[in-house]
Protein backbone atom coordinates (compact mmCIF):
# COMPACT_ATOMS: atom_id res chain seq x y z
CA UNK A 1 0.00 0.00 0.00
CA UNK A 2 2.84 2.37 0.66
CA UNK A 3 4.04 1.88 -2.89
CA UNK A 4 1.01 2.64 -5.01
CA UNK A 5 1.63 2.75 -8.72
CA UNK A 6 -0.25 4.22 -11.65
CA UNK A 7 0.30 2.74 -15.12
CA UNK A 8 -1.33 3.58 -18.42
CA UNK A 9 -0.31 0.81 -20.83
CA UNK A 10 -0.86 1.12 -24.59
CA UNK A 11 -1.72 -2.55 -25.18
CA UNK A 12 -3.80 -5.28 -23.56
CA UNK A 13 -0.75 -7.53 -23.24
CA UNK A 14 1.00 -4.84 -21.20
CA UNK A 15 -2.11 -4.29 -19.09
CA UNK A 16 -2.40 -8.03 -18.38
CA UNK A 17 1.30 -8.16 -17.51
CA UNK A 18 0.88 -5.20 -15.13
CA UNK A 19 -2.06 -6.92 -13.45
CA UNK A 20 -0.08 -10.16 -13.14
CA UNK A 21 2.91 -8.33 -11.65
CA UNK A 22 0.60 -6.71 -9.10
CA UNK A 23 -0.13 -10.08 -7.52
CA UNK A 24 -3.81 -9.47 -6.86
CA UNK A 25 -3.44 -5.82 -5.81
CA UNK A 26 -4.07 -4.47 -9.31
CA UNK A 27 -7.25 -2.65 -10.27
CA UNK A 28 -8.36 -1.76 -13.76
CA UNK A 29 -9.41 1.86 -14.10
CA UNK A 30 -11.77 2.71 -16.95
CA UNK A 31 -13.98 5.75 -16.30
CA UNK A 32 -13.32 5.60 -12.57
CA UNK A 33 -16.90 6.55 -11.69
CA UNK A 34 -17.20 3.55 -9.38
CA UNK A 35 -13.55 2.93 -8.58
CA UNK A 36 -12.62 6.43 -7.42
CA UNK A 37 -15.56 6.60 -5.06
CA UNK A 38 -14.69 3.19 -3.63
CA UNK A 39 -11.05 4.22 -3.22
CA UNK A 40 -11.99 7.41 -1.41
CA UNK A 41 -14.35 5.53 0.86
CA UNK A 42 -11.50 3.13 1.64
CA UNK A 43 -13.47 0.16 0.34
CA UNK A 44 -10.71 -0.74 -2.09
CA UNK A 45 -7.06 0.25 -1.94
CA UNK A 46 -5.18 -0.95 -4.98
CA UNK A 47 -1.43 -1.32 -5.04
CA UNK A 48 -1.44 -0.57 -8.72
CA UNK A 49 -3.98 1.26 -10.86
CA UNK A 50 -4.03 0.06 -14.47
CA UNK A 51 -5.62 2.78 -16.62
CA UNK A 52 -6.96 1.10 -19.77
CA UNK A 53 -8.15 4.25 -21.54
CA UNK A 54 -5.02 4.35 -23.71
CA UNK A 55 -5.63 0.90 -25.23
CA UNK A 56 -7.11 1.24 -28.72
CA UNK A 57 -8.92 -2.12 -28.73
CA UNK A 58 -10.66 -1.20 -25.49
CA UNK A 59 -11.68 2.32 -26.51
CA UNK A 60 -13.08 1.80 -30.01
CA UNK A 61 -16.27 0.48 -31.62
CA UNK A 62 -15.99 -1.72 -34.76
CA UNK A 63 -18.60 -3.21 -37.07
CA UNK A 64 -17.97 -6.90 -37.57
CA UNK A 65 -19.95 -8.55 -40.41
CA UNK A 66 -23.33 -7.33 -39.23
CA UNK A 67 -22.44 -7.29 -35.55
CA UNK A 68 -20.59 -4.84 -33.35
CA UNK A 69 -17.51 -5.02 -31.14
CA UNK A 70 -17.59 -2.41 -28.38
CA UNK A 71 -14.37 -1.82 -26.43
CA UNK A 72 -14.97 -2.35 -22.71
CA UNK A 73 -13.71 1.14 -21.82
CA UNK A 74 -15.64 3.15 -24.44
CA UNK A 75 -17.57 5.89 -22.64
CA UNK A 76 -21.36 6.11 -22.69
CA UNK A 77 -21.17 9.45 -24.49
CA UNK A 78 -19.21 7.92 -27.39
CA UNK A 79 -21.59 4.96 -27.59
CA UNK A 80 -24.57 7.35 -27.65
CA UNK A 81 -23.06 9.24 -30.57
CA UNK A 82 -22.65 6.10 -32.71
CA UNK A 83 -25.69 6.43 -35.00
CA UNK A 84 -25.49 2.96 -36.62
CA UNK A 85 -25.01 1.15 -33.33
CA UNK A 86 -27.94 3.09 -31.90
CA UNK A 87 -30.12 2.05 -34.82
CA UNK A 88 -29.11 -1.62 -34.57
CA UNK A 89 -29.19 -1.91 -30.76
CA UNK A 90 -31.29 0.96 -29.37
CA UNK A 91 -31.95 -0.91 -26.11
CA UNK A 92 -28.28 -1.51 -25.37
CA UNK A 93 -27.44 2.12 -26.14
CA UNK A 94 -30.31 3.55 -24.07
CA UNK A 95 -29.32 1.35 -21.13
CA UNK A 96 -25.72 2.54 -21.22
CA UNK A 97 -26.88 6.14 -21.67
CA UNK A 98 -29.04 5.89 -18.53
CA UNK A 99 -25.93 5.62 -16.36
CA UNK A 100 -25.53 8.82 -14.34
CA UNK A 101 -25.60 12.37 -15.69
CA UNK A 102 -24.07 13.96 -18.78
CA UNK A 103 -20.74 14.39 -17.02
CA UNK A 104 -20.77 10.77 -15.81
CA UNK A 105 -21.58 9.68 -19.38
CA UNK A 106 -18.36 11.28 -20.57
CA UNK A 107 -16.43 8.71 -18.54
CA UNK A 108 -18.52 5.71 -17.48
CA UNK A 109 -18.01 2.54 -19.53
CA UNK A 110 -20.00 -0.65 -20.06
CA UNK A 111 -16.96 -2.67 -18.96
CA UNK A 112 -16.85 -0.80 -15.66
CA UNK A 113 -20.59 -1.17 -15.21
CA UNK A 114 -20.28 -4.94 -15.71
CA UNK A 115 -17.14 -5.47 -13.61
CA UNK A 116 -18.39 -3.36 -10.72
CA UNK A 117 -20.98 -6.15 -10.50
CA UNK A 118 -23.88 -4.24 -9.03
CA UNK A 119 -27.07 -6.31 -9.44
CA UNK A 120 -28.68 -3.00 -10.47
CA UNK A 121 -26.09 -2.10 -13.14
CA UNK A 122 -28.18 -0.60 -15.93
CA UNK A 123 -26.29 -1.76 -19.00
CA UNK A 124 -26.09 -5.40 -17.97
CA UNK A 125 -29.72 -6.58 -18.43
CA UNK A 126 -29.73 -4.99 -21.90
CA UNK A 127 -26.42 -6.69 -22.77
CA UNK A 128 -27.78 -10.00 -21.45
CA UNK A 129 -30.90 -9.61 -23.58
CA UNK A 130 -28.69 -8.76 -26.55
CA UNK A 131 -26.76 -12.00 -26.15
CA UNK A 132 -23.51 -10.07 -25.83
CA UNK A 133 -20.30 -12.09 -25.71
CA UNK A 134 -17.57 -10.75 -23.48
CA UNK A 135 -13.96 -11.16 -24.55
CA UNK A 136 -11.72 -11.53 -21.52
CA UNK A 137 -7.92 -11.61 -21.46
CA UNK A 138 -5.76 -12.75 -18.58
CA UNK A 139 -2.49 -14.48 -17.76
CA UNK A 140 -3.80 -17.67 -19.42
CA UNK A 141 -4.81 -15.95 -22.65
CA UNK A 142 -8.14 -14.98 -24.15
CA UNK A 143 -11.57 -16.45 -23.71
CA UNK A 144 -15.10 -15.54 -24.77
CA UNK A 145 -17.88 -15.68 -22.19
CA UNK A 146 -21.62 -14.94 -22.42
CA UNK A 147 -22.18 -11.73 -20.48
CA UNK A 148 -24.66 -13.36 -18.07
CA UNK A 149 -21.85 -15.63 -16.80
CA UNK A 150 -19.74 -12.71 -15.49
CA UNK A 151 -21.69 -11.72 -12.36
CA UNK A 152 -21.21 -13.98 -9.34
CA UNK A 153 -22.98 -11.87 -6.70
CA UNK A 154 -23.09 -8.29 -5.52
CA UNK A 155 -19.61 -6.86 -6.18
CA UNK A 156 -18.26 -10.25 -7.29
CA UNK A 157 -17.46 -11.59 -10.75
CA UNK A 158 -16.30 -14.87 -12.24
CA UNK A 159 -13.23 -13.14 -13.69
CA UNK A 160 -10.05 -14.97 -12.73
CA UNK A 161 -7.28 -13.06 -10.96
CA UNK A 162 -5.61 -10.66 -13.38
CA UNK A 163 -8.29 -10.98 -16.07
CA UNK A 164 -9.43 -7.88 -17.94
CA UNK A 165 -12.65 -7.46 -19.93
CA UNK A 166 -11.51 -6.39 -23.40
CA UNK A 167 -14.74 -5.93 -25.33
CA UNK A 168 -18.38 -6.85 -25.90
CA UNK A 169 -19.53 -8.44 -29.15
CA UNK A 170 -23.13 -7.92 -30.19
CA UNK A 171 -24.15 -10.56 -32.74
CA UNK A 172 -25.51 -9.94 -36.21
CA UNK A 173 -29.24 -10.65 -36.39
CA UNK A 174 -31.99 -10.76 -38.99
CA UNK A 175 -34.06 -7.83 -40.18
CA UNK A 176 -37.11 -7.32 -37.99
CA UNK A 177 -35.02 -7.40 -34.81
CA UNK A 178 -34.74 -4.78 -32.10
CA UNK A 179 -34.39 -4.30 -28.37
CA UNK A 180 -35.39 -2.06 -25.47
CA UNK A 181 -34.38 -1.38 -21.88
CA UNK A 182 -36.58 0.07 -19.16
CA UNK A 183 -35.79 0.73 -15.54
CA UNK A 184 -37.89 1.96 -12.69
CA UNK A 185 -36.39 4.57 -10.39
CA UNK A 186 -38.12 6.93 -7.99
CA UNK A 187 -36.49 9.97 -9.64
CA UNK A 188 -36.06 10.75 -13.31
CA UNK A 189 -32.32 10.06 -13.27
CA UNK A 190 -29.23 9.62 -11.12
CA UNK A 191 -30.70 6.84 -9.06
CA UNK A 192 -30.24 3.11 -8.70
CA UNK A 193 -32.69 0.88 -10.54
CA UNK A 194 -35.46 -0.66 -8.44
CA UNK A 195 -35.93 -3.05 -11.36
CA UNK A 196 -34.34 -3.00 -14.81
CA UNK A 197 -35.53 -5.08 -17.77
CA UNK A 198 -33.97 -5.60 -21.19
CA UNK A 199 -35.79 -7.36 -24.04
CA UNK A 200 -34.36 -8.23 -27.44
CA UNK A 201 -36.53 -9.89 -30.08
CA UNK A 202 -36.97 -10.71 -33.75
CA UNK A 203 -40.36 -10.46 -35.47
CA UNK A 204 -41.09 -12.08 -38.82
CA UNK A 205 -44.54 -11.84 -40.41
CA UNK A 206 -46.02 -10.79 -37.09
CA UNK A 207 -44.59 -13.73 -35.16
CA UNK A 208 -41.83 -13.39 -32.60
CA UNK A 209 -39.21 -15.87 -33.83
CA UNK A 210 -36.52 -15.23 -31.20
CA UNK A 211 -36.35 -13.44 -27.86
CA UNK A 212 -34.04 -12.88 -24.91
CA UNK A 213 -34.87 -11.23 -21.60
CA UNK A 214 -32.48 -9.78 -18.97
CA UNK A 215 -33.62 -8.65 -15.52
CA UNK A 216 -31.68 -6.45 -13.11
CA UNK A 217 -31.96 -5.48 -9.43
CA UNK A 218 -34.22 -8.39 -8.52
CA UNK A 219 -31.58 -10.97 -7.49
CA UNK A 220 -27.94 -11.06 -6.38
CA UNK A 221 -26.92 -11.10 -10.05
CA UNK A 222 -28.47 -9.83 -13.26
CA UNK A 223 -30.64 -12.66 -14.62
CA UNK A 224 -31.16 -14.19 -18.05
CA UNK A 225 -34.82 -15.22 -17.88
CA UNK A 226 -35.07 -18.11 -20.32
CA UNK A 227 -38.68 -18.97 -19.43
CA UNK A 228 -39.80 -15.47 -20.32
CA UNK A 229 -38.00 -15.72 -23.66
CA UNK A 230 -39.69 -19.07 -24.32
CA UNK A 231 -43.10 -17.55 -23.63
CA UNK A 232 -42.46 -14.80 -26.18
CA UNK A 233 -40.82 -16.88 -28.92
CA UNK A 234 -43.33 -18.43 -31.30
CA UNK A 235 -46.10 -16.10 -30.17
CA UNK A 236 -47.63 -13.06 -31.88
CA UNK A 237 -46.85 -11.10 -28.70
CA UNK A 238 -50.52 -11.23 -27.76
CA UNK A 239 -51.70 -10.51 -24.22
CA UNK A 240 -51.56 -14.17 -23.25
CA UNK A 241 -47.94 -14.55 -24.31
CA UNK A 242 -46.96 -11.28 -22.65
CA UNK A 243 -48.64 -12.29 -19.41
CA UNK A 244 -46.90 -15.69 -19.49
CA UNK A 245 -43.56 -13.94 -19.99
CA UNK A 246 -44.34 -11.48 -17.19
CA UNK A 247 -45.20 -14.39 -14.90
CA UNK A 248 -41.85 -16.01 -15.77
CA UNK A 249 -40.09 -12.77 -14.83
CA UNK A 250 -41.94 -12.59 -11.52
CA UNK A 251 -41.05 -16.22 -10.81
CA UNK A 252 -37.38 -15.52 -11.48
CA UNK A 253 -37.21 -12.67 -8.93
CA UNK A 254 -35.34 -13.15 -5.67
CA UNK A 255 -35.17 -9.53 -4.65
CA UNK A 256 -34.25 -7.78 -1.42
CA UNK A 257 -36.45 -5.51 0.66
CA UNK A 258 -34.94 -2.06 0.92
CA UNK A 259 -35.91 1.58 1.05
CA UNK A 260 -36.28 1.69 -2.72
CA UNK A 261 -38.68 -1.22 -3.01
CA UNK A 262 -40.17 -4.14 -1.14
CA UNK A 263 -39.94 -7.71 -2.40
CA UNK A 264 -43.62 -7.67 -3.46
CA UNK A 265 -43.24 -4.34 -5.29
CA UNK A 266 -40.06 -5.33 -7.14
CA UNK A 267 -41.60 -8.65 -8.18
CA UNK A 268 -44.71 -6.98 -9.54
CA UNK A 269 -42.72 -4.31 -11.37
CA UNK A 270 -40.54 -6.95 -13.06
CA UNK A 271 -43.62 -8.23 -14.88
CA UNK A 272 -44.84 -4.74 -15.76
CA UNK A 273 -41.46 -3.70 -17.21
CA UNK A 274 -41.21 -6.94 -19.22
CA UNK A 275 -44.52 -6.18 -20.96
CA UNK A 276 -43.63 -2.58 -21.67
CA UNK A 277 -40.08 -3.30 -22.83
CA UNK A 278 -41.31 -6.11 -25.10
CA UNK A 279 -43.87 -3.69 -26.56
CA UNK A 280 -41.24 -1.05 -27.28
CA UNK A 281 -38.83 -3.60 -28.78
CA UNK A 282 -41.61 -4.99 -30.98
CA UNK A 283 -42.59 -1.56 -32.18
CA UNK A 284 -38.96 -0.76 -33.01
CA UNK A 285 -38.54 -4.10 -34.79
CA UNK A 286 -41.64 -3.42 -36.86
CA UNK A 287 -40.58 0.08 -37.79
CA UNK A 288 -37.44 -1.11 -39.58
CA UNK B 1 -3.74 14.81 -26.13
CA UNK B 2 -2.08 11.51 -25.19
CA UNK B 3 -0.36 11.15 -21.90
CA UNK B 4 3.36 10.93 -22.65
CA UNK B 5 4.45 7.33 -22.85
CA UNK B 6 6.86 7.93 -19.99
CA UNK B 7 3.77 7.75 -17.82
CA UNK B 8 3.22 4.18 -18.96
CA UNK B 9 5.16 2.85 -16.00
CA UNK B 10 6.19 5.12 -13.21
CA UNK B 11 7.37 4.15 -9.81
CA UNK B 12 6.20 6.49 -7.17
CA UNK B 13 8.81 8.21 -5.12
CA UNK B 14 9.10 10.85 -2.43
CA UNK B 15 6.33 12.18 -0.28
CA UNK B 16 3.74 14.91 -0.47
CA UNK B 17 0.54 13.77 1.03
CA UNK B 18 -2.04 16.14 2.37
CA UNK B 19 -3.53 15.64 5.77
CA UNK B 20 -6.92 14.84 4.26
CA UNK B 21 -5.47 12.12 2.04
CA UNK B 22 -3.43 10.78 4.91
CA UNK B 23 -6.57 10.40 6.98
CA UNK B 24 -8.31 8.77 4.04
CA UNK B 25 -5.38 6.45 3.47
CA UNK B 26 -5.24 5.40 7.08
CA UNK B 27 -8.62 3.70 6.94
CA UNK B 28 -7.58 0.73 4.88
CA UNK B 29 -4.13 -0.67 4.43
CA UNK B 30 -3.72 -3.54 2.00
CA UNK B 31 -7.44 -4.15 2.18
CA UNK B 32 -7.48 -4.77 5.93
CA UNK B 33 -8.85 -2.40 8.52
CA UNK B 34 -6.19 -0.65 10.51
CA UNK B 35 -7.16 0.16 14.08
CA UNK B 36 -6.52 3.50 15.67
CA UNK B 37 -8.24 6.84 15.76
CA UNK B 38 -8.41 8.85 12.57
CA UNK B 39 -6.78 11.87 14.10
CA UNK B 40 -4.87 14.43 12.10
CA UNK B 41 -1.31 13.24 11.90
CA UNK B 42 -2.23 9.61 12.40
CA UNK B 43 0.15 7.56 10.29
CA UNK B 44 -0.91 4.40 8.45
CA UNK B 45 0.44 1.40 10.27
CA UNK B 46 2.17 -0.14 7.28
CA UNK B 47 3.82 3.15 6.39
CA UNK B 48 5.01 3.61 9.96
CA UNK B 49 6.44 0.10 10.08
CA UNK B 50 8.18 0.33 6.76
CA UNK B 51 9.50 3.76 7.64
CA UNK B 52 8.56 5.08 4.19
CA UNK B 53 5.70 7.43 3.48
CA UNK B 54 3.12 6.62 0.85
CA UNK B 55 4.40 7.15 -2.68
CA UNK B 56 3.94 10.16 -4.88
CA UNK B 57 3.80 10.94 -8.56
CA UNK B 58 5.37 13.82 -10.49
CA UNK B 59 3.10 15.23 -13.10
CA UNK B 60 2.43 18.28 -15.23
CA UNK B 61 -1.08 19.72 -15.30
CA UNK B 62 -2.11 22.30 -17.85
CA UNK B 63 -4.76 24.48 -16.23
CA UNK B 64 -6.21 27.64 -17.77
CA UNK B 65 -3.33 27.79 -20.22
CA UNK B 66 -0.54 27.49 -17.65
CA UNK B 67 1.60 24.41 -16.98
CA UNK B 68 2.00 23.38 -13.37
CA UNK B 69 4.44 20.75 -12.10
CA UNK B 70 3.12 18.90 -9.09
CA UNK B 71 4.19 16.05 -6.90
CA UNK B 72 1.08 14.26 -5.76
CA UNK B 73 -0.19 11.10 -4.17
CA UNK B 74 -1.40 9.13 -7.22
CA UNK B 75 -4.86 8.91 -5.67
CA UNK B 76 -5.26 12.69 -5.63
CA UNK B 77 -8.37 13.67 -7.54
CA UNK B 78 -8.23 16.45 -10.08
CA UNK B 79 -10.51 18.48 -7.79
CA UNK B 80 -8.17 18.20 -4.82
CA UNK B 81 -5.18 18.98 -7.04
CA UNK B 82 -6.92 22.14 -8.25
CA UNK B 83 -8.17 23.27 -4.87
CA UNK B 84 -5.50 22.18 -2.44
CA UNK B 85 -2.34 22.22 -4.55
CA UNK B 86 -3.01 24.92 -7.15
CA UNK B 87 -5.29 26.92 -4.81
CA UNK B 88 -7.88 27.32 -7.54
CA UNK B 89 -10.81 27.13 -5.16
CA UNK B 90 -13.44 28.22 -7.68
CA UNK B 91 -14.27 24.59 -8.42
CA UNK B 92 -16.36 23.43 -5.47
CA UNK B 93 -16.62 20.12 -3.70
CA UNK B 94 -20.29 19.48 -3.05
CA UNK B 95 -20.45 15.73 -2.68
CA UNK B 96 -17.15 14.31 -3.88
CA UNK B 97 -19.24 11.47 -5.31
CA UNK B 98 -20.03 12.60 -8.84
CA UNK B 99 -23.60 13.46 -8.02
CA UNK B 100 -23.92 17.23 -7.69
CA UNK B 101 -21.79 18.77 -10.46
CA UNK B 102 -20.31 21.54 -8.27
CA UNK B 103 -16.82 20.45 -9.34
CA UNK B 104 -17.49 20.56 -13.11
CA UNK B 105 -14.49 21.70 -15.19
CA UNK B 106 -13.68 21.41 -18.88
CA UNK B 107 -11.15 18.91 -20.22
CA UNK B 108 -10.22 19.72 -23.83
CA UNK B 109 -13.49 21.67 -23.93
CA UNK B 110 -15.64 18.79 -22.66
CA UNK B 111 -17.24 18.91 -19.24
CA UNK B 112 -16.19 16.51 -16.54
CA UNK B 113 -16.56 16.12 -12.81
CA UNK B 114 -13.18 16.88 -11.28
CA UNK B 115 -13.99 14.86 -8.17
CA UNK B 116 -14.31 11.72 -10.31
CA UNK B 117 -10.99 12.01 -12.09
CA UNK B 118 -7.51 11.44 -10.79
CA UNK B 119 -5.11 14.28 -11.50
CA UNK B 120 -2.83 11.65 -13.06
CA UNK B 121 -5.47 10.89 -15.69
CA UNK B 122 -5.60 14.39 -17.14
CA UNK B 123 -1.88 14.99 -17.63
CA UNK B 124 -1.36 16.63 -21.01
CA UNK B 125 -5.01 17.66 -21.27
CA UNK B 126 -6.20 21.24 -21.34
CA UNK B 127 -8.16 21.86 -18.15
CA UNK B 128 -10.33 24.96 -17.86
CA UNK B 129 -11.78 26.02 -14.53
CA UNK B 130 -14.09 28.91 -13.66
CA UNK B 131 -10.98 31.03 -13.03
CA UNK B 132 -9.98 30.55 -16.66
CA UNK B 133 -13.17 31.87 -18.28
CA UNK B 134 -12.58 35.57 -17.81
CA UNK B 135 -10.64 37.42 -20.52
CA UNK B 136 -8.78 40.23 -18.76
CA UNK B 137 -11.59 42.25 -17.22
CA UNK B 138 -14.17 40.82 -19.62
CA UNK B 139 -16.49 38.24 -18.09
CA UNK B 140 -17.50 35.26 -20.22
CA UNK B 141 -20.99 35.91 -21.67
CA UNK B 142 -22.42 33.18 -19.43
CA UNK B 143 -20.84 34.70 -16.32
CA UNK B 144 -22.38 38.03 -17.28
CA UNK B 145 -25.73 36.36 -17.95
CA UNK B 146 -25.70 34.68 -14.53
CA UNK B 147 -25.31 38.10 -12.89
CA UNK B 148 -27.91 39.70 -15.16
CA UNK B 149 -30.43 36.92 -14.49
CA UNK B 150 -29.61 36.54 -10.80
CA UNK B 151 -29.06 32.85 -11.48
CA UNK B 152 -27.87 31.92 -7.98
CA UNK B 153 -28.59 32.36 -4.34
CA UNK B 154 -25.78 30.99 -2.17
CA UNK B 155 -23.53 30.57 -5.20
CA UNK B 156 -22.03 27.25 -4.21
CA UNK B 157 -23.21 25.40 -7.29
CA UNK B 158 -22.54 28.36 -9.58
CA UNK B 159 -19.00 27.66 -10.84
CA UNK B 160 -20.07 24.13 -11.76
CA UNK B 161 -23.29 25.37 -13.35
CA UNK B 162 -21.37 27.92 -15.42
CA UNK B 163 -18.75 25.42 -16.61
CA UNK B 164 -21.44 22.88 -17.51
CA UNK B 165 -23.44 25.69 -19.15
CA UNK B 166 -20.48 26.75 -21.27
CA UNK B 167 -20.10 23.16 -22.47
CA UNK B 168 -23.87 22.85 -23.00
CA UNK B 169 -23.81 25.92 -25.27
CA UNK B 170 -20.67 24.80 -27.14
CA UNK B 171 -22.16 21.34 -27.72
CA UNK B 172 -25.23 22.95 -29.29
CA UNK B 173 -27.57 21.68 -26.59
CA UNK B 174 -29.00 25.06 -25.58
CA UNK B 175 -31.77 25.24 -28.16
CA UNK B 176 -34.77 25.26 -25.82
CA UNK B 177 -35.43 25.39 -22.07
CA UNK B 178 -36.32 21.68 -22.15
CA UNK B 179 -33.10 20.80 -23.93
CA UNK B 180 -31.07 22.91 -21.49
CA UNK B 181 -32.75 21.26 -18.50
CA UNK B 182 -31.95 17.82 -19.90
CA UNK B 183 -28.33 18.58 -20.69
CA UNK B 184 -27.79 20.43 -17.39
CA UNK B 185 -29.34 17.69 -15.29
CA UNK B 186 -25.96 16.63 -13.87
CA UNK B 187 -25.77 19.91 -11.93
CA UNK B 188 -27.86 20.28 -8.81
CA UNK B 189 -28.77 23.58 -7.18
CA UNK B 190 -29.70 23.30 -3.51
CA UNK B 191 -31.17 26.80 -3.62
CA UNK B 192 -33.41 25.97 -6.55
CA UNK B 193 -32.25 28.71 -8.92
CA UNK B 194 -32.97 26.48 -11.91
CA UNK B 195 -35.36 28.81 -13.77
CA UNK B 196 -32.84 31.63 -13.74
CA UNK B 197 -29.96 29.30 -14.62
CA UNK B 198 -31.87 28.10 -17.69
CA UNK B 199 -32.68 31.70 -18.64
CA UNK B 200 -29.03 32.74 -18.27
CA UNK B 201 -27.87 29.89 -20.49
CA UNK B 202 -30.46 30.82 -23.11
CA UNK B 203 -29.30 34.45 -23.03
CA UNK B 204 -25.64 33.50 -23.31
CA UNK B 205 -26.34 31.01 -26.10
CA UNK B 206 -28.04 33.80 -28.06
CA UNK B 207 -25.21 36.22 -27.29
CA UNK B 208 -22.63 33.69 -28.47
CA UNK B 209 -24.82 32.91 -31.45
CA UNK B 210 -24.68 29.14 -31.28
CA UNK B 211 -27.92 28.13 -29.67
CA UNK B 212 -27.88 25.15 -32.01
CA UNK B 213 -25.44 23.07 -33.95
CA UNK B 214 -22.29 24.20 -32.10
C1 LIG C 1 -23.34 10.14 -9.92
C2 LIG C 1 -23.32 8.71 -10.37
C3 LIG C 1 -24.45 8.16 -10.95
C4 LIG C 1 -24.45 6.84 -11.39
N1 LIG C 1 -25.59 6.35 -11.96
C5 LIG C 1 -25.63 5.07 -12.39
C6 LIG C 1 -26.80 4.54 -13.00
O1 LIG C 1 -27.79 5.26 -13.19
N2 LIG C 1 -26.80 3.25 -13.39
C7 LIG C 1 -25.71 2.44 -13.22
O2 LIG C 1 -25.77 1.28 -13.61
N3 LIG C 1 -24.57 2.92 -12.64
C8 LIG C 1 -24.52 4.21 -12.21
N4 LIG C 1 -23.37 4.68 -11.63
C9 LIG C 1 -22.24 3.78 -11.40
C10 LIG C 1 -21.11 3.87 -12.46
O3 LIG C 1 -21.08 5.12 -13.09
C11 LIG C 1 -21.26 2.78 -13.53
O4 LIG C 1 -21.22 1.52 -12.92
C12 LIG C 1 -20.19 2.88 -14.62
O5 LIG C 1 -20.60 2.15 -15.75
C13 LIG C 1 -18.83 2.38 -14.21
O6 LIG C 1 -17.95 2.49 -15.31
P1 LIG C 1 -16.47 3.09 -15.18
O7 LIG C 1 -15.86 2.99 -16.52
O8 LIG C 1 -16.50 4.43 -14.55
O9 LIG C 1 -15.85 2.02 -14.17
P2 LIG C 1 -14.60 2.12 -13.17
O10 LIG C 1 -14.98 2.90 -11.97
O11 LIG C 1 -13.38 2.52 -13.90
O12 LIG C 1 -14.50 0.58 -12.79
C14 LIG C 1 -15.50 -0.09 -12.03
C15 LIG C 1 -14.97 -1.43 -11.54
O13 LIG C 1 -14.78 -2.33 -12.62
C16 LIG C 1 -13.42 -2.67 -12.77
N5 LIG C 1 -13.16 -2.61 -14.22
C17 LIG C 1 -13.44 -1.55 -15.03
N6 LIG C 1 -13.18 -1.88 -16.32
C18 LIG C 1 -12.73 -3.16 -16.31
C19 LIG C 1 -12.30 -4.05 -17.34
N7 LIG C 1 -12.30 -3.68 -18.62
N8 LIG C 1 -11.89 -5.29 -16.98
C20 LIG C 1 -11.89 -5.66 -15.67
N9 LIG C 1 -12.30 -4.86 -14.66
C21 LIG C 1 -12.72 -3.62 -14.98
C22 LIG C 1 -12.65 -1.66 -11.96
O14 LIG C 1 -11.43 -2.18 -11.48
C23 LIG C 1 -13.62 -1.34 -10.86
O15 LIG C 1 -13.58 -2.32 -9.87
C24 LIG C 1 -23.32 6.03 -11.20
C25 LIG C 1 -22.16 6.57 -10.63
C26 LIG C 1 -22.15 7.90 -10.22
C27 LIG C 1 -20.91 8.47 -9.63
S1 LIG D 1 -18.25 17.36 -5.95
FE1 LIG D 1 -17.99 16.43 -7.87
S2 LIG D 1 -20.00 15.98 -8.43
FE2 LIG D 1 -20.28 16.70 -6.39
S1 LIG E 1 -27.19 28.84 -5.73
FE1 LIG E 1 -27.08 27.77 -3.87
S2 LIG E 1 -26.80 25.72 -4.59
FE2 LIG E 1 -27.22 26.78 -6.38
Amino acid sequence: MNNIQYVAPQSIDEAVAAMAAANGTGRVLAGGTDLLIQMRAGVVSPGIIVDVKKIVEMTTIDETSGGYRIGAAVSGAVIGEHARLKKAWPGVVEAINLIGSKQIQGRASAGGNLCNASPAADSVPALVAAGAIVTVQGPKGRRDVPVEKIHAGPGRTTLQPGEIVVSFTLPARPAGSSDAYLRLIPRTEMDIAVVGCGVSLTIQNGTCTAARVGLGAVAPTVLLVEDAAKALAGSRLDDKALEAAAAACRAACKPINDKRGTIAYRTKIAGVLLKRAAGIAAERAGRK
Amino acid sequence: MEVPSSSADRRITGSDITRRELIGTAVVTGGALVGGPLLPGFIPEAAAQAGTPPGTLDLALRVNGTDHHLTLDPRTTLLDALREHLHLTGSKKGCGLGQCGACTVLMDGKRMKACLSLAALVEGREITTIEGLVRGEQLHPLQAAFIERDAFQCGYCTPGQIMAGVACINEGHAGSPEEIRDWMSGNLCRCGAYDNIVAAIQDAARAIGSGRGG
